[in-house]
C-alpha cells in the first residue's frame, strides 16, 4: 500500500521530469524544428549554427540549472521544516535566500565591480561571489538558531525570518545607492529569478556542489526521522541533536546559497515542494520524502522554466511564476491543516 | 537470582535549573534506587520538581550535584548511544509524526540498534511487531498516528519505547491527557511490563489513587522538598501522604486511599 504508492509516485515524478525536460528542449523563444533539435542533441550538428548554440549552450544548461535549483531549494525547505519543526518554513520565507543575496551584493561591491554584473566567467570572481552567498546564508541561519532558542513560537520565527528579509533588502538598497546605474539594473534583474545564468563552464561547480549536498541530505534520513519526535525523543534515541542540526543547516545553507548566487532569490519552491511530496506519498518518513522532494522540486522548477520561455513577447521572470503555483498550494494546506495528517 | 536487582541508583543527587546566573536547587541529597521488575510512581504537587528530576534521570539536564549510576556505570560518562540503549523515554512532548504509520513510529525505537541509514532488518521488524503486540496497539499497526485516540497514541509511544529494548523505561506524565478507562489501561500495561518483562518502570503522575493501587513503590516529593520512598502500605501508615500538598484543607483518607476535604 504505502510502499506501492511510493514506487508509483517516484515513477510518475521521473516520467514528468523527462517530459518537462524534453518540452524545455523543444519550446523556447526561438522556433527550432524538432528534427534539428534531435540531430543537435545526437551530436550530428545542424545547418543552422545559431540553433546549435541555442540548444547546446542555452537550452540544455537551462534545463540542468532549473532541475538542480528546484531539487536544491526543495531539499532546503524540507530540512528547514523538520529542523525547526515548522511546516511553513522555507529558505525564502525564513530570509536565508535574502541573506545569500546580501552576501552576493557585498562581495560584488568589495570586488570593485558594479553591483550586479553577476557571475562572470572569471573563476576567482564567481567563487568569491559563491562564498559571499554562503556567508550571507550562514549568518541568517545562525540568527535563526539563536532566535529559535529564545522564541519558542513557530509563527514568531517566521516573522523574524520576514524581518531579516526586510533588513537585508534595505541594506542592499543602501548599497545600490552607491552603485552604478548599470549595476543596479543588473541587480534588479537578478532579483527576478532566472535559470539561464549558469554557463557551460560554470556548470561543473554549480552541479557538483548541489549534487554533493543533495547526497549529504540523503545520508541524514535517520536523524531527520528522529527529529519528527522532537529534540527530547531524538536525544533519547541516541541522536546528537546539536550536531545534527548544525549539519542540516550547513547543507541547507550551501544549497540555498549556490542557487541564489546563480539564479537569484527564488521564492515558494522550497516552501511548497516538501508539502507536495508529503501529500502525494502520504508520509513524513524522510527515507521516502527525500527522493520524492528532489524529483518533485526538479519538476516544479522545470515547469516554471517552461512557462517563462514560452511567452512570445519575451522571457517571464521566474519569480513572477512561482507564487502563482505556490500560493494556492499553501492556502490549500492552511485551510485543510486539520485534515492533513502530518500537522498533528 | 534476585528479580528485583537495582539497575538505577542516584548518589547524593541534586537537581534544579539555572535561571540566568543563579542556580535554583529543587531537590538535593537524593539517594534513590530503581529496581528491575518494579513499577515506581513519582508523585508530588505541581512545581515540586517531578519533571526536573526525570529530566536529570534521562540525562536531558546534567545533575547539579551527585551522580546517577545505571547498571553499574556513571550515566554522564556514557555516550549518548549507550544511554539510548539503557533508558527509554515516553514524554508529553508534541510530536510531528502524524503522517507516520504506527509501525513506522514504533520502528523509530530501533534507531539505537540500527546502522547509519537506520535500515530495519527482519529481526528489527519482528521486535517492532512484538512491541506493538505487547503494548496492545498491533490492531492499528498500519494506521496513521494522526488517526489514533489519545490513549492509543500513548500505547504507540510505549510500544516505541519497548522496541528500544532498554531495561529502564521512564515516563513523564503518561496518563495526563487520558480519560479514566485509558488511564487504567495504560497503568495496567506498565505494570505488566514491569512484572512480566522485568523492566524497571518509573513514571510521574498526578493520578494519586491509581498510582497507590498499581505501583509497587512510590517516590513522594513532599512540600518540604524531601523525597520519601516506600510501598503504598508503608507510606500510608507513616502518614507521608499528608506531606504531599501545601493546601491544609485537604487531607489523605486512609480508608478510600484518596484525598478528601
Amino acid at each position: 500500500m504505502t510502499y506501492r504508492r511510493y514506487v508509483v509516485t517516484l515513477i510518475a515524478l521521473t516520467l514528468l521530469l523527462v517530459l518537462l525536460a524534453l518540452a524545455c528542449l523543444v519550446f523556447g523563444s526561438v522556433d527550432i524544428p524538432v528534427g534539428d533539435i534531435v540531430d543537435i542533441v545526437m551530436g550530428k550538428g545542424s545547418v543552422n549554427k545559431a540553433w546549435e548554440i541555442i540548444v547546446l549552450q542555452s537550452r540544455i544548461p537551462m534545463i540542468a540549472t532549473a532541475a538542480l535549483a528546484g531539487a536544491a531549494l526543495s531539499i532546503s525547505g524540507l530540512l528547514l521544516q523538520t529542523t525547526f519543526n515548522n511546516p511553513l518554513a522555507g529558505p525564502s520565507i525564513l530570509g536565508v535566500s535574502s541573506g545569500a543575496g546580501l552576501g552576493v551584493a557585498i562581495v560584488i561591491l568589495a570586488l570593485g565591480g558594479s553591483l550586479g554584473g553577476l557571475l562572470g566567467e572569471n573563476v576567482g570572481s564567481y567563487m568569491a561571489i559563491l562564498l559571499g552567498a554562503l556567508m550571507g546564508a550562514g549568518v541568517v541561519l545562525v540568527v535563526l538558531i539563536a532566535f529559535s532558542a529564545i522564541v519558542r513560537s513557530n509563527t514568531m520565527l517566521l516573522i523574524i525570518g520576514i524581518l531579516v528579509s526586510y533588513l537585508t533588502s534595505s541594506v542592499v538598497q543602501l548599497l545600490n545607492s552607491v552603485a552604478t546605474e548599470e549595476g543596479v539594473h543588473n541587480y534588479v534583474s537578478w532579483g527576478f529569478g532566472n535559470f539561464s545564468g549558469v554557463s557551460v563552464t560554470q556548470m561543473p561547480v554549480y552541479a557538483g556542489v548541489i549534487i554533493v549536498a543533495l547526497i549529504g541530505s540523503a545520508l541524514m534520513v535517520k536523524p531527520l526521522n528522529a527529529l519528527l519526535l522532537g529534540t527530547r525523543y531524538a536525544q533519547n534515541l541516541g541522536i546528537n541533536v546539536a550536531r545534527t542540526r548544525n549539519i542540516l543547516l550547513l547543507i541547507t545553507g550551501i544549497l540555498t546559497a549556490v542557487v541564489t548566487a546563480f539564479c537569484g532569490p527564488i521564492g515558494f519552491i522550497g516552501l511548497v515542494v516538501p508539502h507536495i511530496a508529503r501529500m502525494s506519498l502520504g508520509t513524513s518518513n524522510h527515507s521516502r520524502l527525500v527522493p520524492a522532494t528532489i524529483l518533485a522540486g526538479a519538476d516544479i522548477a522545470l515547469l516554471c522554466a517552461l512557462v517563462s520561455v514560452c511567452n512570445p513577447h519575451g522571457i517571464i521572470p521566474i519569480n513572477a511564476i512561482t507564487p502563482i503555483i505556490g500560493v494556492p498550494i499553501i492556502l490549500y494546506i492552511i485551510i485543510n491543516r486539520r485534515r492533513i495528517q502530518y500537522f498533528t | 537470582m534476585n528479580p528485583h536487582k537495582p539497575i538505577f541508583t542516584t548518589h547524593d543527587l541534586a537537581v534544579g535549573y539555572r535561571k540566568g546566573k543563579n542556580t535554583v536547587t529543587l531537590l538535593r541529597g537524593l539517594n534513590l534506587v530503581l529496581e528491575k521488575g518494579k513499577l515506581v510512581a513519582l508523585l508530588g504537587q505541581n512545581g515540586a520538581g517531578k519533571s526536573t528530576l526525570l529530566r536529570a534521570l534521562t540525562s536531558d539536564e546534567p545533575p547539579l550535584n551527585g551522580s546517577i549510576e545505571v547498571d553499574g556505570k556513571n550515566l554522564m560518562d556514557l555516550s549518548q548511544k549507550d544511554r539510548s540503549r539503557l533508558i527509554g523515554l515516553v514524554s508529553t512532548e508534541r510530536i510531528q509524526a502524524g503522517a507516520l504509520t504506527v509501525t513506522e513510529l514504533v520502528g523509530l525505537g530501533r534507531q539505537p540498534h540500527t546502522g547509519f541509514l537506520g535500515r530495519l532488518d527482519d529481526e528489527d521488524r519482528e521486535i517492532i511487531r512484538q512491541s506493538m503486540a505487547d503494548a496492545g496497539i498491533i490492531g492499528k499497526a498500519d494506521d496513521y498516528v494522526a488517526s489514533l485516540s489519545d490513549g492509543e497514541r500513548q500505547k504507540a509511544m510505549i510500544a516505541r519505547a519497548l522496541a528500544q529494548q532498554t531495561p529502564i523505561i521512564i515516563l513523564d506524565e503518561p496518563t495526563a491527557f487520558l480519560d479514566v478507562a485509558s488511564r487504567i489501561e495504560t497503568m495496567r500495561l506498565l505494570q505488566t511490563l514491569a512484572h512480566d518483562r522485568g523492566k524497571a518502570v518509573l513514571l510521574s503522575s498526578h493520578d494519586i489513587s491509581q498510582s497507590l493501587m498499581l505501583a509497587d513503590e512510590l517516590w513522594l516529593i513532599t512540600t518540604d522538598r524531601q523525597v520519601i520512598t516506600g510501598t503504598t502500605t508503608e507510606l500510608v501508615a507513616d502518614g507521608a501522604m499528608n506531606r504531599l500538598f501545601t493546601n491544609k484543607s485537604i487531607h489523605f483518607n486512609n480508608q478510600i486511599l484518596d484525598y478528601s476535604f
